[in-house]
């Protein structure tokens, strides 16, 4: 059964290679596969249940840590949304329309993958920081945003910037406007149009742009790190509050939260899996 | 294409339910404590036991947040507006950049409470492996070849920094035989061969790090978790600590004849309680630190209490009684230390080569 599925069933010379090349190149992805995504995590849950599951449900529920879990939650429900917005609009002004500029915005764009998180974090300090150039406004009106909430959101939403927005300016580009000026011309308004006609055709582009963007958001350590100030149970995310345990040699805790934190990335998985099953057969 | 947009829905919704839960209780004080590395631990049971006290003593509840990080890292989040209550750092130098870059509280500030605003003090000792294997005893054992040294980076770690100025002082004083010499202006010709050795001895100690962690507790990790190094020049209470978390049957702690005095201190910052309206419960929170019960607890968490007379004996019992000088007499204060040795261009940067040979 396992042989048959390495063998390609087109006959035409040249597209099927001898089997020992297809075995080869599969032990060498699923080894791959194994030693860098499936041994971490079992590392990760064994360490995390070494101590029994009394102590992994008391670590993942103590009040540090669902504070964590929540402003995680938090964060990415603000910062997801936001870029969706925006990455949605920028790859259709990009993609289906012409004018000056153009890759000077798709490079803008890219800014984020290109800046180290710690960079893109340290922006945010000399922005708002209490010396930084905003920083005396927002003191003389009480306005907290780095070492608070509203600063973690920031660097969040800078550093997940480009997921949806490069997910979707590629595929929009290959599909052209073709069918948008056909529904346009039978007489569909604008916004039916994006509905009807262009939403369909990149929503599993776009189901990808948010489930990458989600996994961003909620394991960002190194931005985040620099403007969260490390308050105990108030402004660290999970991916902080693990170095935090991790730190106080409390390793069965942190590696408690850490598979919280991979529970998190499965559960995004499941939920893509449900909506494609869904979208499929409904 | 409804049911994506449901399903869309559906998750933001599930998302936004964890939304926290932000209004505070009435009745309750709230303050924020910035401190350095190793406290964690002892500061986790102080708040209790403050919390306590507080509600003792007003029927007024209290909760006390924390952060942790490197000292100098911590002063510079407060510096950039992380909005600390008290600030209870490493080292005095780092309160006082405070003061000099924000002007967030009075220059004078270490005189507000006694003993430098110093509730308990420190020392600088050796962790190394079990049975002490490259047999390291004092300060010399620690650049013989092939022997690894592990200390933070004296940048960012205030830890690190007394580990440096410890050892400056321990080549002083075998040079010169007596530390009072320094301040003698007769013997500055020989004070100043003495300081050529010193940096000598500094580079070659340098030459033995492999690696430089920002903060004490991650150069304990690298040590105690990673296995890297012979010996690990920390804090005392990090060193007992470590032993007492990781195992003592991996570590033992070597405690050289002579050391420097670490006075880790703490201070209110002004502008913050005065703007919260917290500085009664700051002044409180900070003075209870002397009080016999707080000191007993310092001592029981492996630091030197100022007033050992309240502490445990037993506990006071685990600290050595080997010599200890003070950055005052050796160094001539905080300033004076930091300029020669940490600033830019100081003699870290001039000896310090990133590798090892």
């Amino acid at each position: 059964m396992f042989i048959n599925i390495l063998r390609s069933t087109d006959k035409r010379p040249g597209l099927n290679p001898p089997l020992i090349v297809n075995m080869a190149i599969t032990v060498i992805a699923l080894g791959f596969l194994f030693m860098f995504v499936i041994m971490p995590l079992i590392i990760v849950l064994k360490e995390a249940f070494s101590a029994g599951l009394s102590l992994w449900w008391a670590s993942i529920t103590e009040k540090d840590a669902l504070s964590a879990l929540r402003l995680t939650l938090l964060v990415a429900a603000i910062a997801v949304p936001v870029n969706l917005v925006f990455g949605l609009a920028a790859s259709w002004a990009l993609a289906k329309f012409r004018f000056k500029g153009k890759s000077l915005i798709i490079t803008l764009i890219d800014l984020p993958f290109a800046v180290s998180p710690v960079v893109s974090g340290l922006i945010y300090v000399l922005l708002f920081g209490l010396h930084g150039w905003l920083g005396p406004w927002l003191g003389e009106h009480d306005i907290q945003i780095i070492f608070a909430v509203p600063g973690i959101v920031l660097a969040t939403v800078f550093v997940t910037f480009p997921f949806i927005a490069r997910e979707l300016i590629p595929l929009m580009s290959e599909q052209g406007t073709d069918e948008e000026q056909a529904a346009l011309s039978l007489g569909a308004s604008g916004w039916q149009t994006f509905r009807r006609v262009t939403l369909p055709n990149i929503k599993w582009g776009l189901m990808y742009g948010i489930i990458l963007c989600n996994a961003r958001a909620m394991g960002e350590f190194g931005a985040v790190s620099v403007v969260s100030g490390h308050i105990r149970g108030e402004t660290n995310t999970l991916p902080l509050q693990v170095e935090v345990l991790y730190n106080e040699y409390n390793f069965v805790a942190a590696f408690a939260v850490a598979s919280l934190l991979a529970g998190l990335a499965l559960v995004t998985l499941v939920l893509k899996s449900i909506v494609e099953w869904k979208t499929k057969h409904g | 294409m409804n049911k994506i947009k449901i399903y869309i829905l559906k998750t933001v919704l599930l998302l936004f339910s964890g939304i926290p839960f932000l209004a505070n209780a009435a009745g309750t004080d709230e303050i924020l404590n910035v401190s350095y590395d190793p406290t964690r631990e002892l500061y986790r049971d102080y708040n209790v036991l403050f919390a306590k006290y507080w509600e003792k003593e007003t029927g007024r509840k209290v909760n006390i947040r924390q952060s942790h990080g490197g000292s100098g890292k911590q002063a510079r989040a407060v510096i950039d507006g992380l909005k600390a209550d008290v600030v209870t750092l490493a080292l005095a130098y780092d309160i006082d950049e405070i003061s000099a870059k924000s002007k967030l509280l009075q220059p004078n500030w270490q005189q507000n409470l006694p003993q430098n605003s110093s509730p308990y003090t420190s020392t600088i000792v050796f962790l190394v492996r079990k049975g002490n294997p490259k047999a390291i005893k004092d300060w010399n054992d620690l650049i013989k070849p092939g022997v690894e040294v592990i200390t933070p980076n004296p940048k960012t770690s205030g830890g690190a920094r007394w580990n440096h100025l410890a050892a400056w002082g321990y080549v002083l004083n075998r040079e010169l035989g007596d530390l009072k010499k320094i301040n003698d202006s007769d013997k500055a010709e020989e004070v100043r061969v003495a300081e050529k050795k010193a940096k000598e001895f500094i580079a070659e100690l340098y030459k033995h790090v492999p690696v430089l962690d920002s903060g004490a507790r991650g150069a304990t990790t690298t040590f105690a978790q990673r296995g890297i190094g012979d010996v690990l020049l920390a804090w005392e209470n990090e060193a007992f600590l470590s032993v007492n978390q990781l195992g003592a049957d991996k570590f033992d702690i070597v405690v050289p004849p002579i050391s420097i005095l670490a006075e880790p201190p703490v201070a209110i910052i002004d502008t913050v309680v005065d703007k919260r309206g917290t500085r009664k419960i700051t002044e409180a929170y900070l003075k209870h630190l002397y009080s016999p019960e707080a000191q007993k607890l310092a001592a029981r968490h492996f630091y030197r209490p100022v007033h050992p007379e309240n502490a445990d004996p037993a506990d006071i019992a685990r600290f050595s009684k080997s010599k200890l000088f003070t950055i005052d007499e050796v160094f001539g204060g905080w300033q004076k230390a930091q300029k020669a040795h940490f600033s830019d261009g100081g003699i870290f940067d001039q000896i310090y080569q990133p590798g090892y040979n």
